[in-house]
């Protein structure tokens, strides 16, 4: 008996570790096209078809403006704000505002998604938008206007030594240790290369800075012999990095305070079993840990919402929304999953479960509707429980040890949202996921605003209602942090 | 010479071409009786027996985005459950008048009511009441309200009621109000208090 119950054991642990690994696998190999405008910065998945980089051209555009697609046999056709374009599939030449276009590769059509070859992605955009695009395509990094964020640096040679690096707008990257070496990793920011990389300094303790850029993603590598610490002031326009005094004056090694990140020479621990902080010896490194926000764009895949005109469904503005939502949140140093990056079809049980799985500060529903006008704010309106068996709570009733905290949360974003102007309400509504979420969790449905329904897909209305959001639950967060 | 196996085959596929005719003849016969019924407007059942009454009816506003109370004069039988079922059905009435301030389809029914003691009531929509509901969080969340509000109001002892479709249970109403679970007619009387839906 006991030999077949370790057998099996070994083989579930080897499934489980092979699943793991290739989910590991699946996720780095993933390829990303980073898309940085005045209006949101994003991130899609770059897909290979022939041999070629592909995206999907209605997500490009969809946080930059309105767009409408419709397929007429081989044809794709769209309209993007007042551009109408027609592409056939199969073919390399299309037509953008009346005028042909040719691409470098054949533009596809799978599951009724437009793909367009990467490399002519900034002809495209320049065409569609009238601006300036600069696309790093080696990078698979895409600016498009006056949207570059700088950096300077500057070395205090004071002891120990200080780099103080000035960024032109707000950063918030992940930061992480190797031996010799402290990396930041912008994947929101249109960071951009100084003027003469890499740099270097004139201190034998922090040699050099050094930007790259690959996957979608800018890496600004700092080589230093002494263990380094990170701290961000001025609105997370500065990071300050300075080497801590070695373990030999151990006085001067005492442990990071929040927003600090520290970093030492010696190998990184395994993520499993980090090395404890002691006062002798700086702790292990991590990256810096920020609170977690779920953003959840209803519905998806078959699935459409309501049809909130002959051509937009729900399903789609409450994906774009949720992109502008995320960069929000982001700036407000939250970091974000959000349930689906794309037309997937996720059931209740499957949002609720992976909000719950991934203990995050607040979860937030996004809806959209054509009727009334201005933005609701929803709170779970609870069944009759079932009965809490010991520690496990009911399932329809997971919501209630934080419906108080998230009902404060949405009389502060009600608040926040009426301050600049919009129409808001505060609502209890029976509304799945919302009563099996154990963490605090609103809904917001997003409704027609002085325009009508054409406002519903515009970037502008769901930046401005994006923004507010983001604004109350990071004024929320102290709440949000010492909730169990 | 025809071998008589051939000749009793033929007999056989006879006999099932005639009989698949008479089929489709009473099928085809039977679809057009349905369709002459389903166009036939005119009464077939006697209206509800019984005194009138003066009852209230939280009617569903869209405009305002929440519910209000108004009283209407409708004759309702003794029983209690025939009595909830007139209840609703007045309310319908209001919702598919061309000047409904929340419409729903002309098709939409309430196909009965049932009262389990000790105090849950199970409501029957028919499927056109859901699938042509607008979709949208406070509208069909108010048509739930609606509902519950006027039932708890006129029948008394109502705790939990239940929204069946078809006789079917259903995930959400048009895509948002869950109707997987009991509503509770307190804390649905609570949110319509609180927050003016």
């Amino acid at each position: 008996m006991l030999p077949t119950t370790s057998k099996t054991q070994r083989t579930i642990a080897a499934v489980l570790a092979a699943l793991v690994f290739l989910g590991a696998s699946t996720t780095t190999d993933q390829k990303r096209l980073s898309i940085y405008s005045s209006v949101a910065n994003y991130t899609l998945l770059v897909t290979d078809r022939q041999g070629r980089e592909y995206v999907g051209l209605l997500e490009v555009l969809e946080p930059l403006g309105r767009i409408t697609a419709r397929i007429e046999g081989q044809h794709w056709k769209m309209r993007f704000n007042n551009t109408d374009a027609d592409f056939v599939s199969g073919k390399t030449r299309a037509k953008v505002r009346g005028r042909d276009l040719d691409l470098s590769s054949a533009f596809l059509i799978e599951n009724s998604r437009g793909l367009v070859p990467l490399s002519s992605l900034s002809t495209l955009l320049q065409r569609f938008l009238g601006n300036p695009v600069n696309f790093h395509e080696s990078a698979r990094r895409l600016f498009i206007g006056d949207i570059a964020t700088q950096v300077t640096a500057q070395l205090d040679s004071s002891t120990p030594p200080r780099l103080v690096l000035n960024f032109t707008a707000p950063v918030n990257p992940t930061i992480s240790t190797e031996p010799g070496k402290l990396k930041m990793v912008f994947g929101r920011e249109a960071l951009i290369p100084p003027a003469n990389n890499p740099l270097a300094f004139e201190s034998t303790t922090i040699s050099q800075a050094n930007f790259s850029e690959s996957n979608g993603t800018a890496e600004l590598t700092i080589a230093a012999t002494a263990p380094l610490m990170a701290s961000f002031s001025n609105n997370g326009r500065t990071i300050t990095v300075a080497a801590t005094r070695q373990a030999s004056a151990p006085s001067a090694g005492t442990p990071p305070v929040a927003g600090e990140l520290p970093a030492s020479e010696s190998p990184p621990a395994p993520p499993t079993a980090p090395a404890p902080a002691s006062s002798e010896t700086p702790p292990e490194s991590a990256p810096v840990r920020r609170p977690l926000a779920i953003v959840d764009p209803a519905h998806g895949g078959t699935e459409r919402g309501a049809a909130l005109s002959e051509v937009l469904a729900e399903k789609n503005v409450t994906l774009g929304f949720g992109r502008l939502l995320r960069h929000e949140l982001e700036r407000q140093g939250f970091a974000v999953m959000l349930l689906r990056e794309g037309d997937d079809s996720l059931t209740l049980d499957q949002r609720a479960g992976a909000a719950n799985a991934a203990r995050a500060l607040i979860y937030i529903g996004l809806h959209a509707t054509s009727e009334g006008n201005g933005v609701r704010v929803y709170t779970a309106l609870l069944p009759r429980e079932g009965p809490d068996r010991g520690p496990f709570h009911a399932w329809n009733a997971a919501q209630t040890h934080s419906l108080p905290l998230s009902q404060s949360i949405a009389v502060a974003i009600v608040s926040e949202l009426q301050k600049r102007e919009f129409s808001a309400r505060g609502l209890a509504a029976s509304l799945r996921p919302l009563n099996n979420l154990v963490v605090p969790a609103v809904a917001v449905e997003l409704a027609p605003g002085p325009n009508g329904v054409s406002d519903l897909p515009s970037a502008n209305y769901q930046q401005k209602a994006a923004a507010a959001i983001a604004d109350a639950v990071a004024l929320q967060r102290p709440s949000l942090e010492v909730h169990p | 010479m025809i071998p008589r196996h051939l000749t009793l085959g033929v007999a056989v596929l006879l006999v099932i071409v005639l009989s698949m005719g008479i089929y489709l003849n009473r099928m085809r016969r039977t679809a057009d009786e349905m369709q002459r019924l389903a166009a036939d407007t005119r009464p077939v059942a006697a209206p509800a027996a019984g005194p009138t009454e003066t009852v209230t009816l939280y009617v569903a506003d869209d405009v305002i985005g929440s519910l209000r109370s108004q009283s209407a004069q409708i004759p309702l039988p003794g029983g209690r459950q025939q009595r909830a079922e007139e209840l609703l059905r007045a309310l319908l009435r209001i919702y598919q008048q061309p000047d409904s301030p929340h419409p729903l389809a002309a098709t939409a029914e309430i196909r009965s009511i049932y009262l389990v003691d000790p105090g849950v009531a199970v409501i029957d929509l028919n499927a056109a009441f859901a699938d042509q509901h607008r979709s949208s969080i406070l509208g069909e969340q108010l048509t739930v309200n609606s509902l519950v509000e006027t039932l708890a109001a006129n029948v008394p002892g109502i705790t939990r009621v239940r929204i069946l479709v078809d006789g079917n249970t259903r995930e959400t109403l048009a895509g948002h109000a869950d109707l997987s679970e009991f509503f509770d007619v307190n804390a649905i009387g609570q949110a319509v208090t609180q927050g003016g839906q």
